[in-house]
């Protein structure tokens, strides 16, 4: 018998690692090889734990103890504190902001309580590079069923029942995907896993790339059975070194057991994958920019009908379906459709992973069932607002969703509810904004992320896009007009109704819905000349006060221009036809003397 | 590591697989039970090592998959080493003290198994504090 | 049949129309601009990307591109809605406000498809402003001058020179705003592998795609009172230079156009058909050579210049498989500089031979270094069949309504064999009617070769001469003439003889033609005109043309003799592939 009687989880997501994970470990390693322990511990690199704002993490087995924001420097005592004398390191556990001490257990910290993980099941707790891991926690059992008990058309049926919905987006039931694409006929199919994650802050698929890389591959296989394909790609951006790294050696090992290629387990069934890496256009997210990128050829989207199902890369018929989504095939198998509908609402059934960012307190990766609030996610799971400041609006849905005021936090969170208040679910991206946040700012920094990303195949998205945004620069120099709001308001429209992608169709999206709720920030940019956020430089004033200021002249040695005059211990004015509003006078003066307008 | 032929192969690795990630899978089931031994100075001068590695051996004899076995330091009552604290869902807390090897095979016959307490070797409780 | 309403009406069309046909099967006009349609010759843009034919599809959020969304059985749709009429004016207004709107002094005033329109719907302001992508213009080559500012990237010459060429010189690049069409590796064009057979040109609806106009060139040639300045007319603008000036496509204007010509000031108006005879006699003797003493086969025809920059690029391993034939054109000007120099007395430095070709690939291969003699290059300025019009309107010559009148003596006789030169198959079907009877030593009685004629991208033939099967091959369109070189590369066919041309139709549907905008019907017209003009000649076979005969016997001596070689024979360059 193994005398392995302890096992150390230390966090390898791109997240933990950037912070320095890779350091601990070395330092985890050698601590322990120092006090002799190597026959006992089990140091396990795993994917993304989630709760990034406090990594790195180290989960501890068989205790469970969760150690957050633990630095290299925390090795030793881990090791001889934790491991040998059995003692919980205190400073390195989560302190709970409500006051209620130190939580010891991962499941004990209400950045965890609420969630439901089924796509994200595996990260943080598996070592990635290690199939065997994965074959522990069931991996390939669902392929195993469905290849020896189900036939194709049973196993379509039962993603059909379940109700999953495209997780990428746009939410389209991923059984009738499968279907349309078996029913199509062809020699040659093939399945596409859609890794090309663009969203700004979104990284859920990645992080199960990261974390828990054969669910992924499991599930195209399965998919490849279902819908008769022996080929599949995952289109994966080239900046995903470390997701490309594991998916690497994921497949190479799933090919060494014969759970890919040919004959899988001697069923007859062959099935192999195929990585294609994207160059991180933002578009190609989109499923016919995709076909045309994986054939070489430049990404942009053509139109459809005809839909992949029918004509996709190399003109045969094609299915693309998300990480996410993928990650969610294998439970559904196991524990069953009935299961999965029994979690999340009745039209979007399951769950959904999001990536928490913004001006909130826990950032990170959070999956939830759907119907959840937006409120519990942002204040329960989220920990409410950064420093206390009031909440303002939550964009869901990526660069092209909407942003949602407070009226709505109390809706549940589907694809329908979220598309009915002028979002979108998206990929999951869910980005909180707080008092300081101008929505003319937001909406002007969305855009210009999808001017940037369009292709620039049709007129609209080239075009009109581009000069939305130019009007949305105006306005936030002040130069806006009246006549600009009723401009950007009929052009959003008619890039909505006219563009051929799902990218410009909704890239006024944001424009659109913060004119419709802030509409009253954007008067104040347009007819008072003020950005009430005190975001937009370009609106800024900066004024002395006369009964603060002491006349030290610090403001005026600072000011670049220069445009601050006045004697020495006499009050200090800023000539505001000179102002470049850098700002810098309003950080140098001591006394609290420079307002900011 | 050859190719699979057969679901059967796949689910013997899948076993063996298993055994290796017990720590871990124990951890985190739902009616999972901890049994922390304290091994400070005090507790392994005083056979809690031995404690230790009877408990072990006696949850594996008896297949029992869902018990964590893991050690503290010093629980602070070092007459009465070795010390097993037995924690699970319905009682978090109960610690006995005077654990031999023997006592520990009936702590897993007993508690972990029958669901009775061994009460004469309680020291102290949880429901005490209720 | 699927059946549907548009605009209340009802109509049934195939399964697998686009709504647009469906429209046009009502007469219902949809407007369009990057639609182009020439299935004929495998040209169909369908990138659905200028989103000027939306239309409204009851039951569908977003409104539809007619040009490439398919028909479905009971599909309602709307064409003039106000949804729609302000989606396309807003689209045109976009499209504007990244435009010069230099219409006034633009070479594509009046016939851009962009201004027409925004004349149609009637745009009068633009709402939106901003910046406006610029480019520099591409100037580099002999040919083509690329203005990207006018570019509305319709993505047609993309399809143009990947799909039906196989060039594959031209795509977009860069991204959203930024994008724009370029050279491959964003080279200047003459030093990219574009072989200027103009088809970009011919179906760019706005003025990003143009020719490098050598009018004023030849307005200083005709003003310059040193110069002897001949003309030479391709036979594919006999029946396409009535387009400019309201004639049917096809029109044989000949004669208006020979007194035309005069009238502009030339010295001398000549044929190049006449040299279309005398190519064939060296092609067809240079064939029946290689057939007799085991040359290389198959013989590849070498008149079309974007053709023999296509292969010296893309088949540079089979250099030795054309014909050394120069193009009729240049034979003519080598000709022109000597022969005729001699005859005249006129030193061959005082001649200027201007060509008005129906190409734009001519203008780049008058100025190859090869074809020259003595420092002098055979032709000195090149016109297309749309500059020649110019020039006329430039001279308030109201073409048709000049009397016929001959082309001079003695390069401007000519057979009905050189005629056909200007339609895809009409090479090798005049070669034939040489070869033919010179193998045989007997009339050929049934001249037309009607396997050969027609639009299929490949056309093959069988021949009986004497006792041999001649396998003959025609293609038109670079992407045909791939297929077929790439056979042959791997062995795969046994031809003796492959005539290739590098537009789609042959030098009727060139890129220096008048624009057919579109209409495959244009380029058909013209080769009825083509065939009609051969038909109507006395003679129909060039060996038969006197003043062929007269000019060998006076000065070359032997087809594929010595002088012939050295005026009338090139030879090829290896060049890169990409």
């Amino acid at each position: 018998m193994s005398n392995v009687r302890m096992h150390l989880l230390v966090c390898g997501g791109t997240g933990c690692t950037s912070s320095d994970s890779l350091k601990l470990l070395d330092h985890l390693n050698e601590s322990i090889k120092q006090h002799g322990l190597s026959e006992e511990v089990e140091v396990v690199v795993t994917g993304c734990f989630g709760f990034c704002e406090k990594g790195p993490i180290i989960k501890v087995y068989p205790d469970g103890v969760f150690y957050v924001s633990v630095k290299p420097e925390d090795a030793e005592d881990i090791v001889t504190e934790h491991i040998i004398k059995g003692r919980q390191i205190d400073r390195l556990l989560f302190t709970d902001p409500h006051g209620k001490g130190k939580l010891e257990g991962q499941k004990d910290l209400p950045f965890y309580k609420k969630q439901i993980r089924i796509a994200l099941r595996n990260c943080g707790f598996i070592d990635p590079e290690n199939i065997h891991e994965s074959l522990a926690a069931d991996g390939y059992k669902a392929l195993g069923k469905c290849l020896t008990e189900l036939t194709p058309d049973e196993v379509i049926d039962t993603v059909v029942q379940s109700g999953l919905r495209g997780r990428g987006g746009g939410g389209f039931p991923t059984g009738l995907k499968w279907k349309y694409t078996r029913k199509s006929k062809s020699k040659e199919k093939y399945i596409i896993c859609n890794a090309d994650e663009g969203d700004p802050g979104a990284f859920m698929d990645r992080s199960i790339l990261e974390g828990d890389p054969h669910s992924v591959l499991e599930a195209m296989a399965i998919a490849g059975y279902a819908i008769g394909a022996e080929h599949g790609y995952i289109y994966i951006r080239a900046e995903y070194p470390l997701a490309i790294h594991r998916l690497v050696v994921a497949i190479d090992q799933a090919r060494e057991l014969g759970l890919l290629g040919e004959d899988i387990l001697g069923t007859g069934f062959n099935f192999d994958i195929e990585l294609r890496y994207g160059a991180g256009a933002f578009v190609c997210g989109e499923e016919t920019a995709l076909i045309h990128s994986i054939e070489g050829d430049r990404g942009e989207p053509f139109t459809k009908p005809p839909f992949p199902a029918e004509s996709g890369v190399w003109n045969q018929p094609t299915c693309v379906n998300n990480v996410e989504t993928l990650a969610n095939i294998s439970p559904i198998f196991l524990k069953g459709a009935d299961w999965f509908r029994s979690i999340g609402t009745e039209k979007s059934p399951g769950t959904k992973v999001f990536a928490l960012a913004g001006k909130v307190n826990n950032v990170g990766l959070v999956e939830v069932p759907m119907g959840i609030t937006l409120r519990e996610v942002i204040f329960n799971i989220g920990g409410g607002i950064k420093n206390n400041k009031k909440f303002k609006a939550v964009q869901t849905g990526g660069p092209s969703g909407g942003c949602i005021t407070e009226e709505y936090l109390d809706i549940p969170i589907d694809y329908e509810t979220l598309g009915s208040i002028g979002s979108m679910m998206g990929s999951g991206g869910m980005i909180v904004m707080d008092e300081d946040n101008c929505m003319v700012d937001i909406a002007k920094f969305y855009l210009e992320f999808t001017v940037d990303e369009s292709c620039g195949k049709c007129t609209p998205c080239r075009i009109g896009n581009k000069r939305m945004f130019e009007i949305m620069v105006n306005i936030a120099k002040g130069k806006g007009t009246e006549q600009d709001l009723s401009d950007l308001r009929e052009l959003g429209e008619i890039i909505k109704d006219t563009s051929l992608c799902g990218l410009g169709q909704t890239a006024p999206n944001p424009v659109l819905s913060t004119m419709k709720y802030f509409q009253d920030e954007y008067r104040a940019h347009v007819i008072e000349k003020r950005c009430p956020a005190g975001v937009c430089q370009d609106l800024l004033i900066y004024h002395i006060l006369p009964d603060k200021c002491v006349g030290c002249t610090a403001c005026a040695r600072v000011c670049p221009v220069p445009c601050i005059s006045g004697e020495v211990k006499k009050v200090h004015e800023i000539d505001q036809e000179l102002c470049i509003k850098c700002g810098a006078c309003f950080a140098k003066c001591k006394f609290n003397a420079i307002e900011k307008r | 590591m050859s190719r699979l032929k057969s679901l059967e192969e796949l689910e013997r690795i899948r076993q063996a697989a298993k055994d290796k990630l017990e720590i871990r899978t124990t951890a985190e089931s739902e009616d999972r039970i901890m049994i922390r031994v304290g091994m400070a100075t005090c507790g392994i001068a005083s056979g809690a090592r031995e404690t230790m590695q009877a408990i072990i051996d006696e949850l594996a004899k008896q297949n029992i998959t869902n018990v964590s076995v893991t050690q503290t330091g010093c629980m602070g009552s070092c007459a009465r080493e070795p010390i097993v604290e037995v924690i699970s869902k319905e009682i978090p807390s109960v610690i006995y003290g005077h654990v031999d090897a023997k006592r520990g095979r009936e702590i897993v016959t007993e508690h972990i198994k029958n669901g009775r307490l061994l009460q004469n070797a309680i020291i102290s409780n949880s429901f005490d504090k209720l | 049949m699927i059946h549907m309403t548009i605009n209340n009406q009802k109509v049934a069309v195939e399964d697998g129309s686009t709504i647009l046909e469906a429209a046009r099967k009502l007469k219902i006009r949809i407007p369009t601009l990057c639609h182009l349609d020439l299935h004929d010759i495998r040209m169909v843009n369908r990138g659905a990307s200028c989103r000027v034919c939306v239309v409204e599809v009851e039951g569908r959020r977003n409104l539809a591109p007619s040009c490439s969304t398919p028909v479905m059985e009971g599909m309602v749709v709307t064409t003039n809605s106000l949804r729609c009429i302000q989606a396309r004016r807003t689209i045109i207004e976009l499209f504007l406000s990244n435009h010069p709107k230099d219409c006034l002094v633009c070479e594509k005033s009046l016939g851009c498809e962009l201004q027409a329109l925004a004349a149609e719907y009637h745009i009068r302001s633009i709402r939106y402003q901003g910046e406006r992508a610029t480019h520099p213009i591409d100037v580099s080559s002999r040919a083509i001058i690329r203005n990207m500012d006018k570019c509305i990237m319709c993505r047609r010459c993309e399809t143009m020179c990947n799909e039906v060429q196989t060039v594959h010189v031209l795509s977009a690049i860069n991204r959203g705003f930024d994008t724009y069409i370029a050279a491959s590796m964003n080279m200047p064009m003459n030093e990219s592998t574009c072989v200027f057979c103009g088809q970009c040109v011919a179906v760019c609806p706005t003025a990003a795609l143009t020719e490098v106009s050598h009018i004023d060139n030849v307005w200083n040639a005709l003003n310059d009172k040193n110069k002897i300045v001949v003309v030479q007319t391709a036979p594919a603008v006999r029946v396409a230079l009535g387009e400019e000036f309201g004639e049917e496509p096809g029109t044989i204007v000949t004669g208006k156009m020979v007194a035309a010509l005069r009238r502009l000031g030339f010295d001398k108006v000549f044929d190049t058909d006449f040299a279309a005879d005398l190519t064939i006699m060296e092609e067809a003797t240079e064939f029946i050579h290689r057939l007799k003493h085991g040359g290389k086969l198959p013989i590849l025809t070498s008149c079309c210049p974007g053709w023999v920059k296509f292969f010296e690029h893309q088949f540079n391993d089979m250099l030795d498989i054309p014909s050394t034939s120069k193009s009729p054109h240049e034979m003519f000007g080598a000709i022109a500089k000597s022969y005729y120099a001699e005859k005249m007395g006129i030193p061959p430095q005082n001649i200027c031979v201007v060509s008005v070709m129906p190409c734009l690939a001519k203008k780049y291969e008058a100025a190859r270094p090869e074809l020259s003699q003595d420092g002098l290059q055979n032709v000195d300025e090149v016109i297309t069949t749309r500059e020649l019009a110019r020039m006329l309107k430039e001279a308030n010559i109201d073409l048709m309504q000049l009397e016929d009148e001959d082309y001079d003596d003695p390069l401007g006789e000519s057979t009905g064999a050189s005629v056909i030169f200007g339609t895809t198959g009409g090479v090798i079907e005049a070669a034939l009617r040489t070869a033919y009877e010179w193998l045989t030593n007997e009339t050929l009685k049934k001249v037309e070769f009607h396997d050969l004629r027609g639009f299929d991208g490949i056309k093959e033939a069988v021949i009986k001469i004497n006792d041999m099967d001649v396998k003959i091959a025609v293609a038109h369109g670079l992407g045909n003439a791939r297929t077929l070189l790439e056979n042959i590369r791997e062995g795969k066919a046994d031809y003796h003889g492959i005539e290739i041309m590098a537009c789609p139709g042959g030098c009727i549907g060139g890129g220096g033609q008048p624009y057919h905008h579109g209409d495959i019907n244009v380029i058909k017209k013209r080769m009825e005109g083509i065939y009609k003009e051969d038909k109507d000649k006395k003679l129909r076979k060039s060996h038969e043309n006197p003043y062929i005969k007269k000019l060998y016997e006076e000065y070359l001596g032997e087809p594929y003799g010595e002088r012939a070689h050295e005026l009338l024979h090139t030879h090829y360059v290896k060049r890169k592939k990409m």
